[in-house]
């Protein structure tokens, strides 16, 4: 069955390097498993993701944005290394999303930067950041700085995206089953009901839980 | 069908003067909204309850006691009363004598509050914030409908023999209405007892309040209060008019802009094509206003806010103005219009006097004659 991967590149520049090893990324892992693939470019949406964070709530296009990535069956996640970390956007978007909706999503994580001296940004800031979110990081994550572009087909980093490539087609169908609540809503098939946010707890459980009586 | 104003109590800076109001102009000028909404033939005034700067209401039985003295029609509310770190008995006595004095004009919301530091101001805590509104509306729902009352909860101490005074008029307890922006929790809650639901929809988008109203209707009817189309539900919304539209935009703008609700994020624009907020004529307030009835179903109350973004007293009188001479009068016919028989009207003092005396008298028949209510 065809799964579903989504691709978020946090690079600014036209073309960009991250959106770059964002596309090598998900063509190899294309070539190893059945999947549409969605890019998600967060350049696009700076303006929505500052919005929510003030509002609190997402435009209808990040909206959709967000269900895409919380609906996936795999996430390749793309940042350019700014100031010794992920980029403020980048984090920004995964800020915005419910913090319970990426759990068990395989991800595949990786970084660019000018040179190689910041790689282990992966291991000690993206790794965390979707740790904590629970998901389920591959574990190569690859970095390219601006000397891997010059490297020969045969170079390291061709070699790493093969590999973080088939560790994440390995896991694109492992993703438990999310539940599918919500029974007010209209059904949209195919698609993890908005986290069931409005499941409640019968209101007998809830005084029941407190002890009041009558 | 009810309309009305709702206030928040903040002290805002008008940024197009620079200057803010003192507390005290701006409590006397939540005073004279209040009376402009009677005057300009609105049915209802809520005001906010907040404990911390730069907001002024932290009492509001005295402010709507005061005008209740000044009115003859209008009900008053709450939008919202804080049930999370209230005591449930001040909550009870105050809200009686309220209703006493005001001859029963008198409903309240109940709403937790989402300001972390004052929960502790009042001994509590805000992660207990659900459980906090379902232990205290428990034994408020309590001491309104029973004598002598023996509780014990989680949170304040037990009480025996306990009669709230004064009773509520006519033995009939104030409508109460559980205001929720995002918890299922409130919409729960309303249901479980019957009571209204005001989805505070001002500052979000319609669909996230689709499923909470629904969510909330579908309950209403499990727990055999009526139909789904019977639950008693209330919305919010904002506006500022002029006669042309363009002219409302730029007269509102500076004052949207700086808004420390609504400034500072997306435009005006993005604003009004996602949220309730309507700038423009009456005509398109009217227009925004009845959308609402498509997407939520035929309701009970519609509560404007009027007073924000730090607008000066006299501004916010003539949209008061414009809204009860060219708005209300022409949303009152225009919902009345295809409203099924069977949906309630907005509650009222009155009206639950009514049903409370018509159910006694139901089931004096039952107990008279069981077999003929039966057949």
């Amino acid at each position: 069955m065809t799964k579903r991967l989504v691709v978020v590149t946090a690079g600014l520049g036209k073309p960009s390097s991250t959106r770059l090893l964002a596309d090598r990324l998900a063509t190899a892992t294309g070539r190893r498993a059945e999947a549409d693939i969605q890019v998600i470019e967060l350049r696009e949406l700076a303006n929505d993701i500052a919005q929510n964070m003030v509002t609190g709530f997402p435009s209808p296009r990040l909206r959709d944005a967000v269900d895409a990535v919380t609906s996936a069956d795999g996430l390749i996640a793309v940042t350019p290394v700014f100031t010794g970390s992920y980029s403020g956007l980048f984090k920004s978007f995964f800020d915005v999303i419910d913090k319970e909706a990426l759990a068990g999503l395989p991800v595949l994580i990786a970084a660019t930067g000018g040179t190689a001296r910041h790689s282990l940004v992966l291991e000690h800031a993206m790794r965390p950041l979707f740790a904590y979110l629970r998901a389920v990081v591959v574990p190569t994550a690859v970095y390219a700085a601006s000397e891997d572009w010059a490297s020969d087909g045969a170079g390291a980093l061709a070699g790493r995206v093969d590999r973080a490539a088939s560790e994440l087609a390995a896991l694109l169908g492992a993703r438990p089953d999310r539940p599918l609540g919500d029974s007010n809503g209209p059904e949209e098939p195919g698609r993890p009901a908005d986290v069931d946010d409005m499941a409640v707890v019968p209101f007998a459980q809830q005084l029941a839980a407190l002890a009041v009586e009558g | 069908m009810q309309f009305g104003i709702f206030t928040v109590g903040d002290v805002t800076t008008d940024p197009t003067t620079g200057r803010t109001p003192s507390e005290r102009d701006r409590i006397k000028a939540m005073v004279a909204i209040a009376l402009k909404a009677e005057e300009v033939g609105l049915d209802v005034f809520a005001t906010g309850e907040h404990h911390n700067p730069p907001f002024v209401p932290s009492s509001p039985t005295t402010m709507l006691g005061y005008v209740a003295a000044r009115t003859e029609r209008l009900i008053l509310s709450t939008s919202t009363t804080l049930i999370t770190t209230n005591d449930p008995v001040k909550i009870a006595e105050d809200f009686a004598m309220l209703h006493q004095l005001a001859d029963g004009r008198v409903d309240l919301m109940m709403g937790r509050g989402n300001t972390g530091p004052v929960y502790p101001w009042f001994g509590k805590d805000i992660r207990e914030g659900i459980p906090l509104a379902v232990e205290n509306y428990a034994l408020l729902h309590k001491l309104w409908r029973e004598e002598s009352v023996d509780w014990a909860g989680r949170f304040r101490t037990p009480l025996q023999s306990f009669t709230s005074t004064p009773r509520p008029l006519d033995g009939v307890p104030p409508f109460v209405w559980h205001g929720s922006i995002r918890s299922p929790e409130i919409a729960e809650q309303a249901a479980y007892y019957g009571d209204g639901f005001f989805a505070n929809n001002i500052f979000w988008p319609k669909d996230h309040f689709k499923r909470l109203i629904g969510l909330y209707r579908d309950r209403f009817a499990h727990y055999g209060h009526g139909t789904p189309e019977q639950a008693i539900v209330g919305l919010g919304g904002q506006v500022f008019m002029r006669k042309n539209s363009q002219d409302a935009v730029r007269e509102f703008r500076p004052y949207f802009d700086n808004a420390p609700v609504y400034g500072h994020g997306p435009s005006l624009e993005e604003f009004t094509e996602q949220t309730p907020l309507t700038v423009g004529s009456p005509q398109e307030v009217i227009e925004k206003t009845l959308s609402f009835r498509e997407s939520f179903g035929d309701y009970q109350r519609q509560l404007f806010l009027m007073d924000h973004a730090g607008l000066p007293l006299k501004t916010v009188l003539e949209q008061l103005d414009i809204l009860g001479e060219q708005v209300v009068p022409v949303l009152r016919e225009e919902f009345a219009m295809g409203r099924p028989a069977q949906v309630p009207d907005g509650p009222t003092h009155e009206a639950l006097v009514a049903r409370r005396d018509q159910d006694a008298k139901d089931a004096a028949d039952i107990a008279a004659d069981p077999q003929e209510v039966q057949a």
